[in-house]
């Protein structure tokens, strides 16, 4: 669904005159519109990297977005490279220094230094939020497919117990699923992973109920294609795209999600870095030491606008 | 009309039942047992020492000895009375505690909610009307930081600045009204951001309709055209996700009243989670999905006087 906007409409001559605003979609042009790179021959990877390079010279807020994501993901993989010191090391001489040139993001009151907490902070919550996003994308695969695909009472059923799931707000049920499994960083992506599922479900049901009406679906079937071969090469390859997108969405909300949860206290334990877990130990500081809340509270914030704008960047490019 | 109504609720009474029983499962499925649950908070968080006699008197005082089958019986049946038992933590009746904390809760969702209709209402004019295109974005970057800020950030950032820095108002408590402007603001944020994204939305697509030039051609003025004829269309997504907006500030709550220290439903959930005190977890699902369930069943009912096109029809 696009939010496109009729030029000829009276109202929006007046009020819509620049389309390319940074900070929302910029409306996408007409379907017809030859200068659209999404929507160019997308034969071969390369004419298709053209076009994504295209998109991206074209929006430099995205390209932000995916720079910002990419160092991100280096801090995740390699985050000694980024940030030499241990993330551990206390200095007690060098306790709650404001930033500066030998501490870029200052210190803690042990005098740890907090740039290279934030990135191995950052490390601990994408990797959480990571391992969430799996989870819901897998298990909402595996109920969306067999409720769509076998229809009936296992539909109706598996849709009941999603219902339930969906009925309970998010956080309450992510705290009420760590609160049985224990704390912990692994217990909260999981806890996260499940209040996710729901939105996977939906999409992918709705997903295979498309496809089940489609003729190659039915010739599959007709000329007696079995099952797995069925979900394997018509089923789940066709289903893929709009999973992929709601899971570059998620992202970010699954980044929030662990990151409160271990602002409660039910994450990471103490002495490890957790972006979270950082900003609830700066609190106490609040008055005297703003730094300890504000850098780890940026780098949530940063994340989750990077992966939301290139969730929603993929949303207007991908889905046909 | 009212045939829908009774289905409707009576689908509603089967997934807050169906909640229900799964809180019930749920507890049954987690390592260790409730009793030396109980007997490990009774006793200061010290697992060890926990006698054998005294576990299985607590157990039979609780019915936790009984076959699975009358534990649930009993358990659904006193649901239905609102009776949730008693806290493992301290012993007192969970409804009275929930009666409790509910007052503050209520006002800082009240007000928390209506800042987010206020606030959600004029971004979402001023992001699609405002003459000046600079602001138009400006508004619309402000609506994704209020979605992609964490709220527990944004709450410290305001204590920070408006407590600290300029000493408008108090931080922490819940004692008068000035203490409830910066908790609900910082609530009120997120829930404002989708809010002004869904109307913004609603509003750029009902522009655009043909059902606008003619308002607009037969001489109606751009106000009147927005107010009467374009945003009741745009407001219909933003409807839709009420009882889901709602759940997300009673959730947010969790984290906003643990962050200015506010005695309301919300930090009992903090505290029952952290003590792993089961029958208040419950409690809170039960009454959040009962909370899910009546909002959803009022926009339901509210859909055909906004917008008359749409006929309820049981499903």
């Amino acid at each position: 669904m696009s939010a496109d906007i009729d030029r000829s409409s009276p109202m929006t001559l007046t009020t819509e005159q620049d389309p390319r605003q940074p900070g929302r979609p910029p409306a996408p042009p007409a379907p017809a519109a030859p200068a659209d790179p999404g929507q160019e021959q997308t034969h071969g990877r390369a004419a298709r990297l053209r076009a994504a390079l295209g998109t991206l010279a074209a929006h430099p807020g995205l390209l932000l977005a995916v720079l910002y994501l990419a160092l991100i993901l280096a801090w995740t993989l390699a985050p000694s490279l980024f940030a030499g010191t241990d993330p551990l090391r206390t200095d007690p001489a060098a306790s709650l220094t404001p930033p500066g040139a030998d501490h870029w993001f200052g210190t803690d009151n042990l005098g740890r230094d907090l740039y290279t907490r934030v990135v191995h902070g950052t490390r601990t919550s994408l990797t959480a939020a990571l391992i969430a996003v799996s989870l819901s994308l897998l298990a909402g695969t595996v109920l969306g497919v067999l409720s769509g695909y076998l229809g009936g009472w296992v539909d109706q059923t598996l849709m009941r117990c999603v219902e339930v799931l969906i009925v309970i707000p998010g956080l309450l049920l992510s705290l009420a699923v760590v609160s049985i499994l224990g704390f912990g960083v692994t217990n909260v992506a999981i806890a996260v992973g499940i209040s996710g599922i729901p939105a996977f479900a939906r999409v992918i049901r709705a997903e295979v109920l498309r496809i089940r009406s489609s003729v190659y679906f039915r010739a599959a079937v007709t000329s007696g294609t079995r099952t797995p071969v069925i979900l394997l090469r018509h089923v789940l390859p066709n289903a893929s795209q709009p999973v992929l997108v709601l899971a570059a969405l998620e992202i970010g909300g699954a980044v929030l999600s662990v990151s409160a949860l271990s602002f409660l206290g039910y994450g990471a334990a103490p002495p490890a870095p957790e972006l979270g877990a950082m900003v609830s130990q700066g609190r106490d500081y609040i008055s005297t030491a703003w730094w300890l809340t504000t850098f780890p509270g940026l780098a949530i914030a940063l994340i989750v606008l990077c992966a939301n704008r290139i969730g929603r960047a993929l949303e207007r490019t991908g889905v046909r | 009309m009212r045939r829908y109504v009774l289905v409707r609720l009576a689908n509603g009474l089967i997934v807050l039942w169906a909640a229900l029983s799964l809180s019930f499962l749920v507890l049954h499925l987690v390592p260790g047992d409730p009793v030396s649950i109980m007997l490990r908070s009774a006793g200061g968080g010290d697992p060890v020492g926990v006698d054998r006699a005294q576990a299985d008197a607590l157990r039979a005082e609780l019915g936790l000895d009984r076959p699975l089958y009358a534990q649930y019986a009993d358990f659904v049946s006193r649901a239905l009375t609102l009776d949730f038992g008693t806290s493992f933590g301290t012993g007192d009746e969970v409804a009275a505690m929930l009666g409790r904390a509910l007052p503050s809760t209520l006002e800082l969702a009240t007000a928390s909610l209506l800042l987010t209709a206020v606030l959600g209402v004029a971004a979402a004019l001023a992001a699609t009307l405002a003459p000046w295109a600079p602001l138009r974005n400006a508004v619309l970057s402000g609506t994704v930081a209020g979605i992609s800020l964490p709220s527990f950030w944004t709450a410290i950032l305001l204590i920070q600045v408006f407590s600290f820095g300029l000493g408008w108002f108090p931080a922490y408590g819940d004692s008068d009204t000035s203490r409830l402007v910066l908790p609900a603001i910082a609530l009120a944020l997120p829930s404002a951001g989708v809010l002004a994204q869904l109307l913004a939305k609603g509003l750029r697509m009902a522009l655009a309709e043909p059902y606008v030039r003619t308002a607009r051609a037969k001489g109606a003025g751009r106000l009147r055209t927005v107010w009467t004829h374009a945003f009741r269309n745009a407001s219909i997504p933003a409807l839709t996700m009420l009882g889901m907006m709602i759940g997300n500030i009673l959730a947010g709550a969790i984290i906003t009243e643990t962050v200015f220290a506010r005695a309301g439903i919300g930090r009992l959930t903090a505290d029952a989670i952290a003590d792993q005190d089961f029958p208040v977890i419950r409690a809170i699902i039960f009454l959040a999905g009962a909370l899910y369930v009546v909002v959803n069943l009022a926009v339901d009912l509210i859909y055909p006087k906004v917008d008359p096109r749409i006929v309820l029809q049981p499903a």
